[in-house]
C-alpha cells in the first residue's frame, strides 16, 4: 500500500524512468530506511527512559549532567548516545574457537527477525508500510526467527554459558509462543480477521468498543499475552536466557562491541513488536479512546505511540520490581498454567461470540 | 518423574563470576541444568594474614583483621582485641563497652543489609539491592564520622578505641533507627513476601540441623536451621548480658527448617533485634569515661594461649592466640564463620538445579576475605 503509493509518486516525479523495475526497488527501500532510522531514534529513547525509570525505582538520579558539554547532557540525554558511540567504537573481537561465520550472522539473524516485523505495524489509517491481509499471523511467525539466532549465537561463541543461555532461550521462546499465540486466537475469532487494520478497524468507537472490554474472557486473554509477550522477549521475570548473576551473560557473553548492539537493540525492537501487537489487538490500536475525538492522522500516531510506550513502561517497571523465575518453574508456568486457561479461553470467547456476538 | 542422564559437563563458576562474591571458584559437574557435585577452590584471595600476624606486634594486627571480613570490619576487630584484653586480664571502663556494642551492632545491620542485597540479586532480584546499599551509607556514614574510615575502621584497639563518639552521634544514631525500623517492612514486603522469591527460595537447600552442627556452621545460617545458638547469649562477651533481645531461628516460614527462605528471614529478623539492642546501649550509654583509660603502654601479654570467640554478622569468629611474653603473637589462628558455611555447600546444594545452587551461595552469605585470610 505505502510501496504502491510511493512508486506511484516516483512515477509522476521521474517520467523518464516511469515503470523502471528500479524505481519499484526504491519504492520499498524508502519506507525500510524510515523504517530503520526510526528502530533507532526508538531505541535510544527507549534506553534513556529505562536509565530514568530504573533510577526513580532503586532511589537514585540515573545520568544526570549540565548543559551540553562533555556531560551526558542536560539531564543525561546524551546518555544512550554516549552508550552507542561506546559500543560503535569498541573491539571487535570474534574468540578463537568460536564458528565465525555462524557468529557473525547470529546478531544480523535476530535484527532482521525484529525489523521486518515492524512492516506489519499499522501507525495510522493509511500509515503502514505494508498492510497484509494476514498481519498479525505474520509478526507472529517472523518473530520465531529470533530462537535460530539465539541458538546460532549461544552455538557458535563456543562457551559454557552461552550454550546454557540459547538453550535456555529455545525452550522458552518455543514454549511461550504457543499461549501468546492461543491469547491472539480470541481476538482473530471476533474479529474474523488476521488483518490488523481490520482488527483496528473492527474496535471503532471509544474505549469501551476496544476488545479488551468486548467480554470478560478476553481480559484474561490479554494479561496471558502480556506475560508471554514478557518470557518471548527475554525480559525479567523470565531473563533467563541472560540471567546476568547466573549465566554471566547467557548467549551475549562472547559478543562486544556492534555485535551486542545489535542483539540489545532487537531485544528493544521486539518490545515495542510485542507491545504494538497487544495494543492493536486489545487496545484499539490507533483509534481514540473517545470516539471522534483527536482522530486525525497525526493523532492516530499519538495514539498509538502512547499506548506502545505505557505497555513497555509496565514492562520496564515489571523488570525492576520482581526476581528471577527459575527454568523449571518457567516451563509450568507456561505448559501447566497459561496453556489451560488460554485453551478454556477460546472456547468461553468462542461460545460468547455465538451466542451474543454481532 | 523419570531421571534421563545425559552426559555431564564440568563448569567453573567463578573466579570471574558475578555470582561468587568476591573470588571464589566453584568446580560444578552438571548434567544439563541439574548439578551433581560442587567443589568450591579457594585461596585467590590468600593474603597469609596469620603469617604475618606472626611478625607484626599486638596492636598491628588489628588492620589486618579490617581486611579479613570487609564487610564486617567492626566485629573483627572485636573479636580480636576481646582476646587480648582476656589474655592480658584488662578490664575496660563502662563507655568504651557500650561504645563497642553500639558500633558492633550497627555493623551487624550493615553487612546483613549488603548480604540480603546481595542475596536478591543473586535471584535477579536488582532493585532491593540498591534500596539496601542505600541504607547501608547511611551505617557507614556514621562510621565516617566516629574514625573517618568507611570499609576498614581500625576502631577497637587493645583497652580502648581509637575516637571518642563525635558530637552529634547519639541523635544521629537515633535519627537512623527510626528511619531504618519501618524500611525493614519494606524490604520485607519487596522480597520476603514477593511471590516468586518464595518460589525460588522456600525449600531449596535445605539445611538440616545435624548436618549443620556436624559442618560447625554457625551465625544466621545455624540459626535458620531451627538451632538456637548465638554466642551473645550462649557465651556472652562484653556487656551482652545486660541488655534485652531474642534469638530468631528459622521457623520454615514458607517452606521447611533451613531452607534458603529460612537463611533470609533469619537476618531479617537479627537486624530487627540489633536495633532493639542498639535502643538501649544509646540510652544506657554513659556520658562520662576515657576512653583510653585501659589502654597499656606496652602490649606484652603474659605467656600462655587463649581462644576467645563473639559473635560477628557470620557467626562464631574464633581468635586463637599463643603468646610467648613478647610483644609479637607466636601464633594467631582465626576460625572464620564463613569458611565453614561454605564448606557445607556442596552436601545442601548437589541435586538442586544452576540457579539454585547460585541462590544456595547467596543465602550462605560468604565473605572471601574471610575464607583465604
Amino acid at each position: 500500500m505505502t510501496v504502491d503509493f510511493i512508486f506511484d509518486l516516483l512515477n509522476q516525479f521521474l517520467p523518464g524512468f516511469s515503470g523502471n523495475g528500479f524505481l519499484l526497488l526504491f519504492a520499498m527501500l524508502i519506507p525500510c530506511l524510515i523504517l530503520f532510522g526510526f528502530i533507532a531514534v526508538y531505541a535510544l529513547v527507549v534506553i534513556y527512559a529505562e536509565l530514568k525509570v530504573s533510577s526513580f525505582i532503586q532511589d537514585k538520579v540515573g545520568p544526570m549532567g549540565q548543559g551540553f558539554g562533555f556531560h551526558a547532557g542536560k539531564w543525561g540525554l546524551l546518555q544512550p548516545v554516549a552508550d552507542a558511540l561506546k559500543l560503535l567504537t569498541k573491539e571487535d573481537i570474534i574468540p578463537g574457537s568460536a564458528n565465525r561465520v555462524l557468529f557473525i550472522m547470529a546478531p544480523f539473524m535476530i535484527f532482521i527477525g525484529a525489523f521486518v516485523s515492524f512492516v506489519a505495524i499499522p501507525f495510522g489509517e493509511s500509515i503502514i508500510v505494508a498492510d497484509l491481509n494476514i498481519g498479525i499471523f505474520y509478526i507472529l511467525g517472523v518473530g520465531s526467527l529470533a530462537v535460530i539466532a539465539l541458538i546460532l549465537a549461544g552455538w557458535s561463541s563456543n562457551n559454557k554459558w552461552s550454550l546454557y543461555g540459547a538453550m535456555r532461550s529455545a525452550a522458552q521462546i518455543v514454549s511461550y509462543e504457543i499461549p501468546a499465540g492461543i491469547s491472539l486466537i480470541t481476538v482473530i475469532i471476533i474479529t474474523g480477521s488476521l488483518n490488523m487494520q481490520e482488527i483496528i478497524a473492527y474496535q471503532q468507537g471509544g474505549i469501551f468498543n476496544w476488545i479488551l472490554f468486548d467480554n470478560p474472557f478476553i481480559p484474561v486473554a490479554f494479561v496471558i499475552y502480556f506475560i508471554s509477550a514478557l518470557a518471548e522477549t527475554n525480559r525479567t521475570p523470565f531473563d533467563l536466557p541472560e540471567s546476568e548473576s547466573e549465566l554471566v551473560a547467557g548467549f551475549v557473553t562472547e559478543y562486544s562491541g556492534m555485535r551486542y548492539a545489535f542483539f540489545f537493540l532487537s531485544e528493544y525492537a521486539n518490545m515495542f513488536v510485542v507491545s504494538a501487537v497487544a495494543a492493536t489487538g486489545f487496545l484499539g490500536g490507533w483509534q481514540s479512546p473517545i470516539s471522534g475525538y483527536l482522530d486525525s492522522p497525526g493523532w492516530s500516531v499519538f495514539w498509538m505511540m502512547s499506548k506502545i510506550a505505557f505497555l513497555i513502561f509496565i514492562m520496564i517497571w515489571i523488570r525492576w520490581t520482581v526476581p528471577r523465575l527459575r527454568v523449571d518453574q518457567l516451563m509450568n508456568v507456561c505448559w501447566k498454567v497459561f496453556l489451560p486457561i488460554g485453551l478454556i479461553n477460546i472456547f468461553g470467547v468462542a461460545i460468547w461470540t455465538v451466542l451474543l456476538g454481532s | 518423574m523419570g531421571v534421563v542422564h545425559g552426559q555431564e559437563m564440568v563448569l567453573n563458576i567463578g573466579p570471574q563470576h558475578p555470582a561468587t562474591h568476591g573470588v571464589l571458584r566453584l568446580q560444578v559437574k552438571t548434567d544439563g541444568e541439574v548439578v551433581s557435585e560442587i567443589t568450591p577452590y579457594l585461596g585467590y584471595l590468600h593474603r597469609c594474614f596469620e603469617k604475618h600476624c606472626e611478625n607484626v606486634t599486638y596492636e598491628q594486627v588489628i588492620p589486618y583483621t579490617d581486611r579479613c571480613d570487609y564487610l564486617a570490619s567492626m566485629t573483627n576487630n572485636f573479636g580480636y582485641v576481646v582476646a587480648v584484653e582476656a589474655l592480658m586480664d584488662i578490664k575496660v571502663n563502662d563507655r568504651v563497652e557500650h561504645i563497642r556494642v553500639i558500633m558492633a551492632e550497627l555493623q551487624r545491620i550493615a553487612s546483613h543489609l549488603l548480604g540480603l542485597g546481595a542475596f536478591g540479586l543473586d535471584v535477579g532480584a536488582f532493585t532491593p539491592f540498591l534500596h539496601m546499599l542505600r541504607d547501608r551509607e547511611r551505617i557507614l556514614d556514621l562510621f565516617e564520622m566516629t574514625c573517618g574510615a568507611r570499609l576498614l575502621y581500625n576502631y577497637m584497639w587493645v583497652g580502648g578505641l581509637s575516637h571518642d563518639l563525635p558530637v552529634g552521634f547519639v541523635e544521629s544514631t537515633y535519627n537512623f533507627l527510626d528511619y531504618f525500623e519501618p524500611k525493614i517492612d519494606e524490604f520485607v514486603n519487596l522480597l520476603v513476601h514477593n511471590k516468586i522469591f518464595v518460589e525460588r527460595t522456600a525449600d531449596i537447600g535445605r539445611m538440616p540441623q545435624e548436618v549443620a552442627v556436624s559442618y560447625g556452621v554457625t551465625g544466621p545460617n545455624l540459626r535458620a536451621s531451627g538451632v538456637k545458638w548465638d554466642l551473645r547469649k550462649n557465651d556472652p562477651y562484653s556487656i551482652y548480658k545486660s541488655f534485652e533481645f531474642d534469638v530468631p531461628v528459622g521457623e520454615g516460614g514458607k517452606g521447611s527448617v533451613g531452607d534458603c527462605w529460612d537463611r533470609f528471614y533469619v537476618r531479617v529478623l537479627e537486624m530487627k533485634e540489633s536495633i532493639k539492642i542498639l535502643r538501649q546501649a544509646l540510652a544506657s550509654l554513659p556520658k562520662e569515661g576515657d576512653i583510653h583509660q585501659s589502654i597499656p603502654k606496652k602490649i606484652r601479654p603474659p605467656k600462655g594461649t587463649i581462644y576467645k570467640r563473639t559473635e560477628s554478622p557470620r557467626g562464631d569468629l574464633g581468635y586463637y592466640i599463643e603468646s610467648d611474653g613478647t610483644n609479637i603473637p607466636y601464633r594467631l589462628k582465626m576460625r572464620s564463620p564463613a569458611f565453614t558455611a561454605l564448606s557445607v555447600i556442596d552436601e545442601i546444594a548437589a541435586g538442586w538445579l544452576l540457579s539454585d545452587v547460585l541462590a544456595i551461595l547467596g543465602s550462605l552469605d560468604i565473605v572471601l576475605g574471610e575464607i583465604d585470610r
